[in-house]
């Protein structure tokens, strides 16, 4: 390798390195191991591999940002969020800068296939003056692909061991260990130790010198001095440096073209793309439209939840409290804390939620769903959004209170309130879509073409105002595009395993705590009150009859309760779409509204909330006065 | 063999292109790390309607929005001899 600053630069360098020594038994009790890596490369597993505890392994772009840390032998290992170098641009960046910061080892997990992308980390790190080991991973990939790494020249190169594995099969797992204890101080970029030099006095740290040179703001607050200004030119010296190793480790024998990448660009490519969607869409309402959200809630709410269930809680209760007194109507009564809510969330939200959180790992390790981001990308970008957004709007469609929670992965502020307004507004979640579904079938097909191009308007609407009012711009889409590969069985269903259990975890407190809050509205007759002050709402300006305000609150509790209320009153068909289109615009279940404030803030939950309200009145009262 | 610059949106699908600009921004640092740098060759793999676009650099697919696309600079290189497909 050549220097660039020459040979008389080279003994001052030397004197300022420390010997790189590894490991040693005695020192390593305690250690702080942290699994750093770009998104995708597989860190997950190692942690796994290493801890035996599940964590979350994400194939989109940062999807982790709960930090995961456990033990392997006397080690403490931190698995971090996947990042394309350390510095603060983003929430996962500053967890994983913590995280190395503090550690004692890096275990740098490296595509081996994208070497070109991964190894700006990987000499980021080394940089940063941490002891690291490489894990060359997805060499299988590699081999498919018709490349071949010199490992030996490229440890050589970067000054730390570098190890081949394959996580998906868990080759060279056992080197886990030796490459914990064998990892050193590497080879920085040689242009930096002048750059370097005059920061490291001041923080006494080469790690967070390096990191305040390259411009990050909080660690340089954290010193009380000036970030500095050199990023570009430090980022781009190793980006040129890093290019120079590749070319020199990497070469290509027989480039062959893979069917997933094919199958890659094929859905990336407005052509193929859609059709692809579509069939991708089909699959999924197959799946969870009719398989778990009709036959297997049908069987669990109805057979399990109403027939076993409830009556059985009901008769414990009354056992020790008169069913019609306070206490009893607040247990068990309409709203019953043990009874409804209960059935709501095991019977019928849970299998919904595993069935879309299913979909969602299969479209996430087969690394579609980047390419599905890409693809409505612009689309999106007129309601203010990127195409990132696609998440959580797909998910609301199962449940919004789930895809409220997951709009924090959104680049902005910004996105995540108009995505979050968007969901509240105009996004019918599963349970009341099954209901809307029968309802409108009943009423005739132009009843359905009314219905759906109301709510795609106001959906729209509602997006293109927040995007010209809310003050700021869209992020870009910029991101990765992971290989296509067949997701693998046992990480799907872990992935769905531990974020049905993370959401119910987090959702199950809000929805006892608004079956709560109604249960008391109706022991103490503010919900009477309250559907008084709705009645001439609903029959001057909506024109339903006056027992349709009864739904409208019931709505308020659960969406689909306020649908399935319509059932039982003798509507015409415009009458139908009128109820529908203000019961689906109308303000979402009490959970989501409580995930809301905990998400976004009293202000804007309560702006949003009431909005709801005004909106589905406005635009039920308006297609009311057109068609009725 | 260069022509004039255009901006990466309009680059036509399957050409390769050289890197002449990238804009200052959030958006610089990420695009280093990516390797998408003044003088880098990528080639433009798709071009969806609206400007979003594909590029594959070193077998590293990466999307970009239209709104970052048309900030950043290409010239073509005029020549398909490094094509594999």
């Amino acid at each position: 390798m050549t220097d660039a600053y020459g040979l008389l630069s080279h003994d001052h360098v030397e004197k300022h390195k420390h010997i790189g020594v590894s490991v040693s038994r005695e020192e390593s009790s305690n250690l702080k191991v942290a699994l750093v890596g770009n998104p995708n490369v597989g860190k997950s597993l190692f942690f796994n591999y290493l801890c035996g505890v599940y964590v979350d392994v994400s194939n989109y772009p940062g999807t982790t940002v709960e930090l995961m840390n456990g033990r392997f032998k006397s080690f403490e290992v931190f698995d971090t969020p996947g990042v394309y170098g350390i510095s603060s641009f983003s929430d996962e960046e500053v967890v994983t800068r913590d995280v190395v910061l503090q550690a004692d080892v890096v275990l740098n997990i490296v595509d081996a296939a994208h070497l070109e992308r991964d190894l700006f980390l990987t000499q980021q790190l080394i940089d940063m003056g941490k002891r690291v080991s490489v894990m060359l991973n997805f060499m299988d990939d590699v081999k498919k692909l018709g490349l071949q790494i010199d490992r030996e020249l490229l440890s050589s190169c970067l000054g730390v061991p570098v190890f081949a594995t394959t996580a998906t099969s868990r080759e060279g797992f056992e080197q886990i260990e030796p490459a914990i204890e064998q990892a050193r101080r590497g080879e920085p970029d040689p242009s930096l130790h002048h750059r370097l030099h005059g920061m490291l006095s001041v923080t006494g740290s080469e790690a967070e010198a390096l990191l305040i040179l390259e411009g990050d703001e909080a660690i340089a607050r954290q010193h009380g001095i000036q970030p500095g200004v050199e990023r570009d030119a430090a980022y781009i010296d190793r980006r040129n440096h890093v290019n120079f190793i590749i070319s020199a480790v990497l070469s290509e024998k027989n480039l062959r073209k893979r069917f997933a990448t094919s199958l890659g660009r094929w859905s990336v490519n407005a052509w193929t793309g859609i059709p692809m969607l579509l069939i991708a869409l089909y699959l999924i309402y197959l799946f969870v439209g009719r398989l778990v959200a009709q036959d297997i809630v049908n069987f669990t709410e109805t057979t399990l939840g109403h027939q076993l269930w409830e009556p059985w809680i009901r008769g414990v209760v009354v056992h020790y409290v008169p069913a019609s007194s306070w206490l009893g109507t607040l247990l068990v009564g309409e709203f019953g804390v043990v009874s409804m809510t209960v059935t709501y969330l095991l019977f019928l939200l849970l299998p919904l939620v595993i069935a879309f959180y299913l979909s969602l790992a299969i479209m996430e390790d087969s690394g579609y769903l980047p390419r599905l981001a890409t693809l409505v990308d612009r689309s999106l970008n007129a309601l203010g959004l990127n195409g990132s957004a696609i998440i959580p709007l797909i998910l609301g469609f199962g449940c919004v209170t789930m895809a409220t929670i997951t709009t924090r992965l959104l680049g902005s502020e910004r996105e995540k309130r108009i995505s979050t307004a968007i969901l509240q507004f105009a996004i019918p979640c599963s349970a009341q879509l099954a209901v809307v579904a029968a309802l409108l079938t009943g009423a005739g097909f132009s009843a359905i073409l009314i219905y759906s191009a109301t709510i795609f308007t106001v959906f729209v609407a509602i997006g293109t105002i927040l995007h010209r009012t809310l003050p700021g711009t869209t992020t870009p889409l910029l991101i990765d595009l992971p290989t296509m590969r067949l997701p693998r069985f046992d990480n799907v269903i872990r992935k769905t395993a531990y974020r049905t259990y993370f959401f119910m975890k987090e959702a199950t407190p809000w929805f006892f705590t608004g079956a709560l809050g109604v249960g008391i509205m109706q022991a103490t007759g503010l919900l009477m009150v309250w559907e008084n002050l709705l009645n001439p709402l609903t029959t001057g300006w909506l024109q339903l009859p006056r027992a349709a305000s009864t739904a409208f609150v019931m709505g308020m509790v659960r969406r689909d309760f306020g649908a399935a209320g319509l059932f039982q009153l003798a509507l015409t068909p415009h009458q139908v779409i009128v109820s529908l289109v203000t019961i689906t615009l109308f303000t979402p279940c009490i959970a989501s509204l409580m995930v809301m404030l905990k998400e976004r803030g009293l202000k804007e939950a309560l702006v949003v909330w009431t909005g709801t309200w005004v909106v589905a009145f406005l635009v039920g009262g308006l297609l009311s006065q057109i068609l009725i | 063999m260069e022509t004039g610059s255009i901006p990466l949106h309009q680059a036509t699908k399957g050409s390769y292109v050289v890197i002449r600009h990238v804009p200052e921004g959030r958006s610089k640092a990420q695009l280093i790390r990516l390797g998408i740098l003044k003088g880098q060759l990528v080639r433009c793999l798709e071009r969806l309607p609206g400007g979003t676009v594909v590029i594959e650099k070193n077998r590293q697919e990466i999307a970009i929005g239209v709104a970052l696309a048309r900030m950043i600079l290409v010239a073509y290189t005029g020549t398909d001899l490094l094509s594999n497909s």
